[in-house]
């Protein structure tokens, strides 16, 4: 190594340079008591926990209708094939969207959009009720309309190819799509099944109302599939699991959220070989739409429209036993009525 | 303008639309996503691509007929492409000029001399030759479009828009993603080492250009032999193509700084020789293109070891249309195009599944992404800028129209692992993959079974109505409420079973009363069992989409899981009669 002329000069003389020492004990001293300080703030005597904790959601909320006036109907029953006008008749025997959804509401649509596959197969929600329910929803003065599923097959497929987000973008209603960012753990009070277990909580963010507008298909596994396993699709991660246990999660389900309306879509239902069909043969022109504020009444409707009891779909008493809603959608008196007429 | 402004424009244009190309190849409606934009523009303008497949396979798939016009330019002009489009080319290029940045002179003339070991090339390129000759296109591996197509689809572009969330709402995986970037990041570090390094020394396609070019009429030249000694010609050239000596045809890249620089007006570009004269490619010797003959034998050794095709890997399922092996590796080069595409993110480059031959071809991983094989979706073959995966229509992939003879296209079989699946192992109820299999009807069925729990059997129970006291422990593990599990008196397994509904304490509540034949009320003994229906795979009807092995909640090793049996692209893997 070269030494500089002033670092020669010091060797000769032997000089013992007093401030240069003091300025190298200064920077060993400081980087000491960085380092020690560093190890001190960073003491970790315990080790590790076995999971890392995360701050849960308790639900996803309350968005029922909280006044009910008076002898208002809860539930009417359309019957006809004009899903645009058995959806506003409904909602109008309801009291009409107004009484349901205010000025400057932002209002969140749950569809089914499971799979990739065109309205004709019935495999997810109509775009046409979609449609009718979104621009009621505008009508009734709502300033957002949001439509969301976490669906099975690729996102984007999924709301394309089954028209919803061209309903959606009709109607001036946006689709959220999931990505990781919208989804938080929730925890259910006093749930076995939903302990810190993802949900799609991103896509609540400012929503006032939620309705949820659902399909009725065949599901061997639950029975049905309708308004209640419509929820499925505000669950993240790895959900099969609970496939398990099928009617305990919906019955859970059925607690995560209480939505302000439900409309199930009855004018054409997947008898068979649901909830993915694939044929036109799996489907039956059974020409009914509900419109509800409760989704375990609208599901015992869909049960009758499959050609099954309630016995074949367990979760149905079980979410009616957890505070859910009613099962005898008859108590309910329902408004019936006839648009084919 | 001068030509080098020309040149940086013409560059710049290509890189921009390259990746342009690249963010358009997004599966979606939005006017920015695949909509008719030529995504494999630059793959097609690829006249390597054009002759291993034509070599290959004896014909020249439609769109590739592209490279024609660049063979056709390089005949006249030489390797023009080099210097004014590729957009490796251009990345090494900016890279070298980054990295050289305030070097002296004589620096820049000792990287631009011309170095004996840019010959390698031309033996790549013969090897190359040689083994799609022999039915394997392996040029994907090294070419630059390819390489780059690549680079950007599975490595680059994930990693740049995984926190972005711009072109998918979702994280992009891909397996092997690392070594591909890797390779990307060798290529263009190299440039430090010497500029344009991968161009001269490795660039088959280069190579490919610098033969084509052999005979161009117009190529650079001096005008006069005494020109003192400034070269400063050689100072920046790209090529290393010797501007100032005897002139290297087939090295010129046409970046022109040559032409550019020369303070007195020397160098042309211009139909006649050079004055300092001029060959047209580097020594090229007899051993290297014997060693790179080799290649044929390599591909013969890999022909001994596909007749043992039996052997294969039956975990090795190709993408929808996908050709049979064969003639598939006799066109795929590895452009990563499809595994851009697909929309379930299902298609991976294969690391070592698909064999040496097979490195980074598309493979289908059921347990990435989002589903399996979407029925309504042909993206990947119509993407595929070779036809290794065929272009199909809905019709054809879907069994229907003019294709209801033929039946669907079969990716290949799932089979059920009893060993691992819930209900066949586990004695829990399940049914994930008969929910999901999209087809109609569907390809799993089931067949239903009551089995008794464990710690079930013959319990000791009051029977009072609808409800039973247990005077045992209830067996911990399962929900006994939820709907699958019910009562029956213990030793009559043909007794009628009554489910149970609620548990509170040791107590079951049951939908209706135990039918009470024989059985003492207060002294009964009860069997727990649980309602089991139990997949079936129908291979008939099976068309390996692997939603099921998807959506398997055995998240590890599947318990059901598709294999490559029965697949409608090969005979060999035929399974059903």
């Amino acid at each position: 190594m070269k030494l500089t002329t002033k670092e020669q000069e010091r060797l000769q003389t032997r000089e013992l340079n007093r401030r240069d020492f003091l300025k190298r004990i200064g920077y060993a001293s400081a980087l000491a008591l960085a380092t020690g300080g560093l190890g001190l703030a960073l003491y970790d005597p315990k080790g590790p926990a076995p999971a890392e904790g995360q701050k849960a959601l308790t639900g996803l909320g309350d968005f029922s209708r909280r006044a009910m006036a008076p002898g208002q109907a809860k539930m009417a029953i359309i019957r006809g094939t004009d899903r645009a006008v058995m959806v506003e008749r409904g909602v109008k025997a309801l009291g009409g969207m107004e009484s349901f959804i205010g000025k400057g509401d932002r209002v969140l649509i749950k569809v089914n959009a499971a799979f990739a596959t065109p309205a004709s197969l019935g495999a997810t929600t109509h775009p046409e009720t979609l449609a009718a329910v979104a621009g009621l929803c505008f009508k009734a003065g709502a300033a957002q309309v949001l439509v969301t599923d976490n669906p099975i097959n690729n996102p984007d497929s999924c709301f394309e190819i089954t028209g919803l987000a061209g309903a959606a973008r009709a109607a001036g209603a946006r689709v959220i799509a999931p990505r990781p960012a919208l989804f938080a753990p929730v925890s259910l009070p006093g749930a076995k099944l939903l302990q810190n277990w993802p949900v799609m909580a991103g896509a609540f963010t400012g929503v006032t109302k939620v309705i949820v507008v659902s399909p009725v298909k065949d599901h061997q596994r639950a029975g049905a599939s309708m308004t209640l396993k419509n929820y499925y699709g505000f669950l993240g991660g790895r959900r099969n699991v609970f496939h398990q246990d099928i009617n305990g999660i919906i019955t859970e389900l059925s607690q995560l959220l209480k939505p302000t309306l439900c409309v199930l879509d009855g004018t054409v239902s997947m008898m068979t070989n649901g909830p993915t069909g694939g044929s036109l043969s799996d489907l039956k022109d059974t020409g009914t739409m509900v419109v509800a504020t409760d989704p375990v009444a609208a599901d015992a409707v869909g049960v009758e429209l499959l050609g099954r009891t309630l016995a074949d779909v367990p979760y149905i008493l079980m979410a009616e036993k957890a505070g859910a809603g009613q099962a005898d959608y008859r108590r309910l008196n329902p408004v019936l009525l006839n648009t084919s007429a | 303008m001068r030509i080098v402004t020309v040149r940086r424009i013409s560059q710049i244009f290509f890189l921009v639309i390259f990746l342009w190309f690249c963010v358009t190849a997004t599966l979606g409606a939005n006017w920015w996503q695949l909509r008719g934009w030529p995504i494999n523009w630059i793959l097609d303008l690829d006249p390597l691509t054009f002759l291993a497949t034509v070599l290959a396979t004896g014909t020249l798939y439609a769109s590739l007929t592209w490279a024609l016009v660049v063979i056709g330019l390089t005949l006249f002009v030489g390797r023009f492409f080099c210097g004014f489009a590729c957009p490796l080319g251009t990345i090494n290029q900016a890279t070298g000029w980054v990295a050289r940045r305030g070097l002296n002179l004589a620096g820049r003339m000792e990287a631009n001399r011309h170095r004996r070991l840019q010959s390698l090339k031309y033996y790549f390129l013969a090897f190359l030759l040689a083994l799609a000759w022999m039915g394997s296109v392996q040029t994907g591996i090294i070419d630059p479009l390819p390489l780059l197509h690549r680079s950007v689809n599975l490595a680059l572009f994930p990693l740049a828009d995984n926190g972005l969330g711009a072109l998918s709402d979702e994280p992009r995986a891909y397996a092997s993603a690392w070594l591909i970037g890797v390779v990307f990041l060798g290529v263009v570090g190299l440039n430090l080492v010497l500029p344009r390094f991968f161009c001269r020394f490795i660039c088959p396609l280069g190579a490919l250009f610098g033969l084509l070019g052999r005979f161009s009429p117009w190529r650079i030249g001096k005008t006069e032999d005494n020109c003192g000694d400034c070269q400063i010609c050689e100072h920046y050239c790209e090529g290393a193509c010797r501007p100032s000596g005897t002139f290297i045809g087939g090295e010129c890249v046409l970046c022109m700084n040559c032409m550019n620089r020369c303070p007195a007006g020397r160098v042309t570009f211009a139909g006649f020789p050079s004055a300092a004269g001029e060959v047209g490619l580097p020594d090229l010797s007899r051993r290297g293109f014997i060693v790179a003959g080799a290649g044929l034998l390599v591909a013969s050794m890999w022909e001994v070891g596909g007749l043992a095709g039996a052997g294969r890997d039956p975990g090795l399922i190709r993408p929808p249309g996908a050709l049979d092996e064969g003639r598939f590796l006799a066109r795929c080069i590895r452009c990563g195009q499809c595994m851009r595409i697909c929309p379930g993110n299902i298609i991976q480059p294969a690391l070592l599944e698909a064999g040496v031959q097979g490195l980074w071809t598309p493979a289908v991983n059921y347990r990435i992404g989002r589903s399996g094989c979407q029925p309504n979706c042909i993206a990947c073959g119509q993407v595929c800028p070779t036809a290794a995966i065929r272009p199909l229509s809905l019709d054809e992939k879907q069994g229907t129209g003019d294709f209801a003879a033929q039946g669907p296209i079969r990716m290949g079989t799932a089979f059920v692992d009893r060993g691992r699946c819930l209900p066949w192992a586990m004695d829990r109820p399940c049914l994930v993959c008969q929910e999901l299999c999209p087809v109609s009807p569907k390809a799993i069925f089931t067949r239903t079974g009551f089995e008794a729990i464990r710690d079930g059997e013959a319990l000791q129970a009051r029977v009072e109505g609808s409800g039973v006291d247990l005077e045992a422990a209830i067996p911990a593990g399962a929900n006994l409420a939820s709907g699958d599990y019910y009562l029956r008196p213990a030793g009559q397994p043909e007794a009628a079973l009554r489910r149970i509904t609620g548990v509170s304490g040791t107590r079951l509540t049951l939908e209706r009363p135990l039918a009470a034949d024989g059985l003492a009320a207060d002294k009964a003994r009860v069997d727990i069992v649980v309602r089991l229906a139990r997949p079936f795979v129908d291979a008939a009807r099976c068309i390996g989409c692997g939603m099921c092995e998807h959506e398997c909640p055995v998240s590890g090793r599947r318990a059901i899981r598709v294999y490559s049996e029965n697949e409608s692209r090969s005979r060999s893997g035929r399974m059903l009669i």
